[in-house]
């Protein structure tokens, strides 16, 4: 019950924080070339960017449900588990940012689900 | 290259190092934790759980394999799908589960291996689909 929980944080938690980061890159926009220059200057646009801020308490929290969770599992059983966000970071592309999910991108976010099952029962 | 081509190249390339980052950095956060104990949820514990972390060195050389392997996950999100981008993660997860045996000692069972696969595959096939679907902001 107490990793279910914390898997949940974890997952909930991270794609919200992740798809206020997209959001924040797309406006920033991406480095010109991949100099030193170009993509210091991309991140300094990204660091002045609200929704990439407003993301991070919600990354922190992750963070530390994460830390939680690796003290009391083995990595290869905590890192699996927390793939759920895949189906949910799916969704979130789709109806919270436009991105178009096709059924193959689908197809392949199923797959991630049913691997993350497996993880769990084994 | 067209550009559809040059997308996809360094969408591949900066996914790789991201994931390489990103996996080295879990397994020393494993270490660093094994290092502090198991964490109990009382409010002295959790303090107390919460100082030694921030004080062990080993959690901040994983915290900084973490910002790096953010910093590049950044930079692909201001281009590509985040629904393209999020799954190519996993490709850490079978890294993670090797690592975690060759180097840490955990056992995997055979159904767990078998996840990691399917994960794997799911992978694959969110690969074949177009990384940007949106239309570029600037």
């Amino acid at each position: 019950m107490r990793l279910a929980l914390f898997v949940a944080i974890v997952v909930l938690s991270s794609t919200l924080g992740e798809i206020l980061i997209t959001m924040g890159m797309k406006q920033a926009g991406e480095p010109e070339r991949f100099r030193p220059r170009p993509v210091l200057r991309f991140l300094g646009r990204a660091l002045c960017n609200a929704r990439f801020w407003a993301a991070l308490p919600l990354l922190a929290l992750s963070f530390y449900a994460m830390l939680a969770l690796l003290s009391w599992a083995p990595v290869s059983f905590v890192v699996p588990a927390t793939a759920l966000s895949y189906a949910v970071g799916a969704l979130g592309g789709r109806f919270l940012l436009g991105e178009r999910v096709d059924a193959v991108r689908w197809m392949g976010v199923v797959l991630v689900c049913v691997g993350v099952a497996l993880a769990w029962a084994g | 290259m067209s550009s559809a081509a040059h997308v996809r190249k360094k969408t591949l390339i900066l996914a790789t190092l991201m994931v390489s980052c990103n996996t080295v950095a879990q397994l020393v956060l494993r270490k660093g934790m094994l290092q502090i104990g198991s964490v109990h949820l009382h409010e002295h514990d959790l303090a107390g759980a919460f100082w030694k972390t921030v004080t062990s060195g080993t959690i901040w050389m994983g915290i900084a394999g973490l910002l790096a392997a953010f910093a590049v996950y950044m930079t692909l999100l201001s281009w590509a799908d985040y629904s393209y981008v999020q799954p190519a993660t996993s490709l850490g997860y079978a890294l993670v589960a090797l690592l975690g045996v060759t180097v840490l000692g955990e056992h995997v069972t055979l159904v767990r291996w078998f996840g990691v696969a399917l994960i794997c595959s799911g992978v694959a096939l969110v690969g074949r689909t177009e990384p940007r679907t949106t239309k570029r902001s600037v």
